[in-house]
């Protein structure tokens, strides 16, 4: 296989084009002076200020970034338990359905998801009372819900990858079990915890369908305000928002991907120094 | 939920302090509570019917207490079946293409250098991360009449037409070429990273043999690669499949109103019409729909697990 492969190499070429053509002209448009989104009408920012004085806007970032820490910090004690379960517990009454009910929310179409957890809210709140509203509270036990299957996937598959004489022998040399779990089990996976975490925070806040379902009038999130708007139309001041965001969370994925890269290769090494400073 | 066998160092001092029972019970009991219980009532409340009342929802005054109607109405209303059908089908036609364009793709960044493969994987996953709706949006602007987009490929069309076949723009909003294109778009890299993930543990060593004995690439990719890959292809296309066909936000917003897809139909029967009876069965049908494939990709998956140590 010296040959260069030379049509696999432009079907990437072809492939990335269309990854990237939309966002780029997104982008571009951004900074367009007509108030016709597709249309160029030369260059201007004027669509950042508006923006930037817009209330609502501001008003549902906070609140979709609240929701966002909120559900991924519950989202990752919930799931971190659940995955441990199920990596560790091999045999327990009710582990099967224990397990589907972990897979399931993954397959599930967000649009049933998103309706019957608003029947259940509603159904809640005429046998209990609660919830009165739906809004803050309700949105973010809907994204916990699911953002932590996730997350318990991601920690199962961790563990079982994970060489359990490492917890044996720390065991053995006298480590008391919450010792062998703070000091063993969980910085080892803490990698995965860390990326499962960043996981639901950006799946929350992505989130449109089952937010939709589950909010209340005053609860509107930032998709579900740019859902609203994109529903009447192209925009010039949502193609802003939209590259302020792309742009946000896409230096924000480099910067996880090389952090964690780093981390992972310094622990690699000082595995591996401490290996050679035993021998 | 009684614990019986721990695996592992922790085993005694869970079992004796009662860990186990806690760290079950947490997740356990959330997922019970808010995953099942409110698909159980979906369940029940499709076999009841429309009232006036909030919450519209009611059942026969007396044994049996349930009516069938909803699910009568599913299989004898061809607006549902029309809708099961365009989704079906768009989705299939979506997994498809994403195969086609993901699996060049997938194959490409194995045969880069290392440091190459993991730009590429990255850049892969970039769009993956960035909001899902604002992906939607972007071909939103691209399709519209007036975009650049649109106004090239008219030109494009116009040129290697006949004079009088010249059209001012291409109809691209708001029709089902436009969901599958968006959906190929979305769903690319849930097909590209299942592929890659097989390709890459492929030994390359095969493809060398099979060019030494005098194969022909495109024989070796159809005798080796292809076999080998498709583990990748089953995982990919279920990926795609399977959120393809429940997708709501793409054909809501760039899809046909006269021929919508099952997500929809649900999502309006729900919040439109207020028939909460019907929206249930249409979900509960739909589950049904996506529980099969997913059945015999598990049977699929069970059985490549353990063929390669029977073949041993």
């Amino acid at each position: 296989m010296n040959k260069r492969p030379t049509f696999l190499i432009t079907c990437l070429c072809f492939g990335f084009a269309f990854f990237y053509i939309p966002i780029l002209s997104m982008i571009v448009f951004s900074f367009n002076r007509s108030r016709l989104a597709t249309v160029w009408g030369g260059f201007s920012t004027q669509w950042y200020g508006k923006l930037f004085h817009n209330d609502q806007v501001w008003r549902a970032a906070v609140l979709s970034l609240e929701i966002a820490v909120v559900s991924a910090t519950f989202a990752t004690i919930l799931g971190t338990l659940a995955g441990l379960a199920l990596a560790r517990f091999k045999r327990f009454r009710g582990r099967t359905v224990f397990s589907g009910l972990v897979t399931a929310p993954l397959i599930m179409p967000e649009v049933i998801t998103g309706i019957s957890s608003l029947m259940m809210f509603i159904m809640m709140a005429e046998v209990i009372g609660w919830p009165g509203q739906r809004g803050f509270s309700t949105i973010t036990i809907a994204h916990i819900t699911f953002s932590m299957t996730y997350m318990a996937t991601i920690v199962q598959a961790r563990l079982t990858s994970m060489d359990m004489s490492v917890e044996e022998a720390a065991m053995d040399l006298g480590s008391k079990p919450w010792q062998v779990l703070k000091d063993i089990t969980l910085p080892i996976i803490s990698p995965a915890i860390l990326s499962g975490w960043l996981l639901a925070f950006t799946i929350s806040l992505d989130d449109v369908v089952i937010t939709n379902f589950t909010s209340g009038p005053g609860s509107t999130t930032l998709p579900l305000l740019i859902w609203s708007k994109v529903k009447l139309g192209v925009t010039p001041d949502i193609n802003a928002l939209a590259t302020i965001i792309v742009c946000l969370v896409g230096a924000g994925v480099v910067a996880a991907g090389v952090i964690l890269t780093r981390t992972e290769r310094r622990r690699e090494r000082d595995i591996q120094m401490a290996i050679a400073a035993n021998k | 939920m009684k614990a019986a066998a721990v695996q592992g160092p922790f085993s005694r001092w869970f079992n004796r302090t009662g860990w186990i029972r806690t760290i079950i019970s947490i997740p356990y009991a959330w997922l019970v509570f808010f995953f099942l219980l409110p698909f159980v009532i979906v369940l029940v409340m499709s076999f009841g019917m429309r009232v006036t009342e909030a919450p519209p929802v009611g059942f026969l005054p007396d044994w049996p207490y349930v009516t069938f109607e909803n699910y009568q109405r599913l299989t004898g209303d061809l607006i549902y079946l029309r809708a099961f059908l365009t989704s079906l089908r768009n989705a299939f036609v979506a997994t498809v293409l994403c195969l086609l364009i993901g699996y060049p793709m997938a194959l490409g960044i194995t045969r880069v250098s290392k440091s190459w493969r993991n730009i590429l994987l990255m850049l892969v996953i970039l769009p993956f991360w960035t909001s899902f709706l604002l992906r939607v949006y972007a071909w939103i602007g691209l399709m519209g009449s007036n975009s650049w987009f649109n106004r090239g490929l008219t030109t494009f069309f116009n040129a290697i037409v006949p004079a009088d076949w010249a059209i001012t723009s291409i109809p691209m909003m708001n029709t089902n070429f436009a969901v599958v294109l968006v959906m190929v778009y979305s769903y690319l890299p849930f097909m590209i990273l299942p592929l890659y993930a097989n390709l890459e543990k492929l030994d390359m060593t095969l493809n060398e043999a099979a060019m030494d004995l005098g194969s022909k690439p495109w024989q070796v990719f159809k005798d080796i690669t292809l076999p080998l890959s498709i583990p990748g292809i089953v995982a990919g296309g279920l990926l795609v499949f399977i959120p393809a066909s429940g997708e709501l936000i793409i054909p809501s917003l760039v899809g046909s109103s006269a021929d919508p897809m099952i997500g929809r139909v649900i999502s309006d029967e729900f919040s439109s019409a207020r028939h909460w009876p019907m929206a249930s069965a249409v979900a509960v049908a739909l589950l049904l729909l996506l529980v099969l494939p997913l059945v015999a990709y598990n049977h699929f998956e069970a059985r490549a697990q353990t063929a390669p140590e029977a073949r041993k």
